[in-house]
């Protein structure tokens, strides 16, 4: 707690932990608000601090911090005026963030189990361990018996070192990382629909569009920053926000307007959708036709409940006429039926994505990916803008938001997945030998089949395959679906697991070596945000103790396993380098990124970066110059430069509430808290402000159930059970039927109760929809 | 010795006005919102009549649509 040095005693830090909890809950009433004032008032008098930017170590927004620090400590946080993601706001998370590195309980040094307690040990010890057995593993069991699962949070240079570790000098794909959990339907969203991952837009779309439509998006609480800035338009040129969503939150009541669907049915609304478009005749014809065909695909593909469950689609070219046929079964007048909303409000939506005249932005991110069907939601909001032509121009186009400040950054760019290589798959020739040569490998070391996604990697973690685990900066035992299975598997003698993070977690618990890693500020490094936006930032505080960046840590691990020519980093400028290697898998219009002194100067840069440009508006001839096709628009992702409306049915969710089991259960966040807590629940104010998790209940089902706010209530599933107070018209309002629960407590573990089925393309679990019952505990 | 916090919205306009009224009562801090009518109030006192003495004038306060208490603390002086 010495963030602010001027407390000199009790009192006044009561007084100072008061004041930080009134803004918290005007935070969360009104996101975006601003009390920088507060910062500044924090700093000693007469400090003489130095500012350093650099990105925000939370969510996927990106937003610029200056953190300023005196006398080799940080002591306040800021929001950065000169970035153009957040224009000085930031939301109560950011302002606070440097407050956990504090924590009593920082990891600061190596612990080594032995006889059944942790040992402290001293780093390089420990990193001989984490060698020895991890070569000892391969020599007794073959290499793809090791494996490692890094994080949305690792910088660019630790996912880069991590890939080439284990993809170029190892040898094996057993790399995945948590970004499958929120992020993995995006990809292969904007892969089948455009060949080309990420979104096409930018921000500055804000400060353009009419209508902003989220889907399954509560915005309000998990990019607060953006949401502000909707808000802000909303108040300035009378913008308006619709919120179609299976649960009534801050986004919905700060929304013009808030339309509720049963869960899984999005995916038949949106055909609805499309179904009026054609019906109205409000389809971009020419847009069409110059820049669009249709595919599609293979149906009941079934849910990925089984082990070792494999899928493959088999995409198959259709008409329009044919396309217009499909999504006749899709009239509002059939949809309302089962999806619970209104003919009226489908036909309303319709008529917003419709009208040439609105620029509309259609915002998503867990609702929409975190679905057994999650590739298909993507393509479905694709299909709307592709047939409305409403795509890739200022205030026009579909825009997939990520949780993690490096989803982008790291686990899609430079590729910490199992299939991914920085440029391309490892199923591609081309991008094997492209990375071969870049890592100077022999290009046979580079497997060409994908192994396993981050759900089947700890199954097989479960059956014994896996006998050696590496976690970097994210914490499975809390966020994978159905935590009791995986739990028990990670504590079977049969695998050695290493554990680095920056404080001890239900993960590390399980560990054999717990490593100490540096926190984002401890250590240089640098992340992409939602928009494309790659930011870099200089260390600006030493890290306590012991701990070290993960990238370091790599690369002592690959020293000692006898990989040292392949990483030969200097300790002081690794970063630097690591970057100034990985650029080169992007070079060229379509990718460039920015180089080093640019990002060391600007707050960010979009990547493609070309003769010295950020690129806002991919594939629009006027913005973005790897349009080579001569016409307006050119998705250059596809071999013949057009993208794809995809035919999706809609298809029921794997579990559905029935006489034993008879409530939906949604799970997510809240804004007080970043993912499972372990950084935010360090924070006194925010975990003060959101002490614990919850049962979420419509008033109509606690009454009936006799349920009063704060009882105890145990909600269980076939597969497990957890038992959270009771909240009614509180946060959040789910529908009739519906129960939701935070997932940010570790003390109250909601994944032991939800199901381990995934999107069969994407491989994205769905924590959003199972079936359970509740009752008073 | 209760601290208290509270969330305070200002009538539309009449910010300035609330946060010279808070100033000027010598148990009120205030932090105001750069972008909202709204302002943080943290409430210092040496005993909860005094705290509901000092509430009471707050809400006397014609600037003031609406005070919503977060949280309390009870400490002994420093």
């Amino acid at each position: 707690m010495s963030m602010y040095k001027s407390v000199t005693n009790r009192r006044s830090f009561i007084k100072k932990m008061a004041m930080l909890s009134a803004m918290t809950a005007a935070a969360s009433m009104f996101p975006g608000i601003l009390f920088a004032s507060e910062q500044e008032k924090g700093i000693p008098e007469g400090a003489n601090l130095d500012w350093k930017k650099g990105p925000c170590r939370f969510c996927g927004v990106g937003c610029g911090i200056l953190v300023g620090t005196e006398n080799g400590k940080a002591v306040a946080v800021k929001g950065d005026p000169n970035s153009s993601v957040n224009k000085g706001l930031l939301c109560v998370k950011g302002y606070h963030q440097i407050m956990c590195i504090q924590s009593k309980d920082r990891l600061e040094y190596a612990l080594v189990k032995k006889n059944g307690k942790y040992v402290k040990t001293p780093l390089n010890e420990a990193l001989d361990i984490v060698a020895n057995k991890m070569s000892e593993t391969i020599a007794n069991h073959g290499k793809d018996a090791v494996a490692m699962y890094t994080s949305g949070q690792s910088t660019i240079p630790e996912g880069y070192v991590a890939s080439k570790l284990m993809k170029g000098a190892i040898g094996t794909n057993n790399l995945d990382c948590n970004a499958r959990l929120c992020m993995a339907s995006a990809v292969t969203g904007f892969l089948t629909s455009f060949g080309a991952d990420e979104p096409m837009g930018c921000y500055e779309d804000i400060d353009h569009a009419d209508y902003f439509i989220t889907w399954g998006n509560n915005m309000a609480e998990m990019h607060p920053v953006l949401f502000s800035r909707m808000l802000e338009q909303k108040t300035r040129r009378g913008v308006k926000i619709i919120d179609f969503a299976t649960r009534t939150t801050r986004s919905s009541t700060a929304s013009d307007r808030s339309i509720l669907f049963e869960p899984q049915t999005d995916l038949a609304v949106a055909n609805a959708i499309c179904y009026e478009i054609i019906k109205n005749k409000w389809v971009n014809t020419s847009f069409v036709e110059k820049h669009c065909s249709f595919s599609k695909g293979l149906t009941n593909m079934g849910y990925g409940l089984e082990d070792n469950y494999k899928f493959a689609d088999k995409p198959e070219k259709i008409d329009f006429e044919a396309y217009k046929e499909f999504l006749k079964d899709y009239s509002p007048e059939k949809v309302s039926k089962y999806s619970k909303v209104s003919v009226k409000d489908i036909k309303y939506l319709a008529s917003l994505y419709g009208d040439p005249n609105k620029k509309v932005v259609s915002y998503w991110c867990m609702g929409v990916n975190q679905h057994t069907r999650g590739t298909w939601m993507n393509n479905l909001i694709y299909n709307i803008h592709l047939l409305t032509g409403k795509i890739s121009q200022p205030g026009n186009g579909p825009f997939s938001l990520t949780g993690q400040p490096s989803a982008c950054g790291t686990a899609r760019e430079v590729g910490t997945f199992t299939h991914k290589l920085p440029h391309g798959v490892v199923m591609n020739k081309k991008d094997r030998e492209m990375a071969a040569r870049i890592w100077k490998v022999p290009v046979e070391k580079i497997p060409s089949k994908p192994t396993y996604h981050a759900t089947e990697m700890f199954r097989a973690v479960d059956r014994g395959e896996i006998k050696f685990i590496w976690t970097q900066a994210t914490n499975p035992l809390v966020s994978l679906p159905k935590t009791g299975r995986y739990r028990p598997a990670m504590e079977k003698e049969s695998c050695f697991v290493v554990v680095s993070d920056v404080f001890p977690t239900p993960t590390s618990d399980v560990a054999d070596v717990i490593l100490p890693a540096a926190w984002h500020i401890e250590k240089s490094g640098l992340y992409g945000n939602s928009e494309r936006r790659t930011q870099h930032w200089d260390k600006m505080v030493e890290a306590p103790g012991e701990a070290t960046a993960d990238a370091w840590m790599f690369i002592e691990v690959a020293k000692r396993m006898g990989y040292g020519d392949l990483f030969p980093y200097s300790k002081e400028n690794h970063v630097e380098e690591i970057y100034n290697e990985y650029r080169q898998f992007h070079e060229g219009a379509k990718h460039g990124m920015a180089p080093l002194e640019v990002l060391k100067k600007e707050s960010g840069a979009i990547w493609p970066y070309v003769d010295g440009k950020s690129t806002q508006w991919r594939f629009n001839a006027k913005y973005d110059p790897a349009c080579s096709n001569g016409e307006a628009f050119h998705f250059y992702g596809k071999p013949d430069g057009k993208a794809i409306i995809w035919q999706r049915p809609f298809e029921d969710a794997p579990e559905k509430p029935d006489q034993n089991y008879p409530f939906w259960l949604n799970t997510g966040r809240v804004i007080e808290h970043w993912h499972t807590g372990s950084m935010t629940r360090r924070i006194p104010v925010l975990h003060q402000a959101m002490p614990n998790a919850y049962v979420e209940f419509h008033p109509d089902d606690a009454k009936t159930l006799g349920v009063r706010n704060g009882e105890n209530i145990k909600v269980s599933s076939r597969r497990g059970s957890c038992i959270l107070p009771a909240s009614i018209n509180e946060r959040g309002l789910p529908t009739k039927g519906q129960v939701f629960v935070p997932f940010f407590d570790e003390n109250m573990l909601i994944n032991d109760v939800t199901l381990d089925a995934f999107c069969p393309i994407s491989k994205e679990p769905d924590y959003k929809k199972c079936a359970v019952k509740v009752e008073k505990a | 010795m209760p601290i208290k916090s509270y969330v305070v919205h200002s009538i539309s306009g009449k910010k300035e006005e609330l946060i010279t009224a808070l100033n000027n009562l010598s148990q009120c801090e205030v932090v105001s919102a750069k972008n909202q009518d709204v302002l943080a109030l943290v409430t210092d006192t040496a005993n909860e009549q005094e705290e509901g003495i000092l509430i009471e004038k707050i809400e006397a306060i014609n600037s003031l649509k609406l005070l919503s208490l977060v949280s309390g603390f009870n400490t002994p002086q420093n």
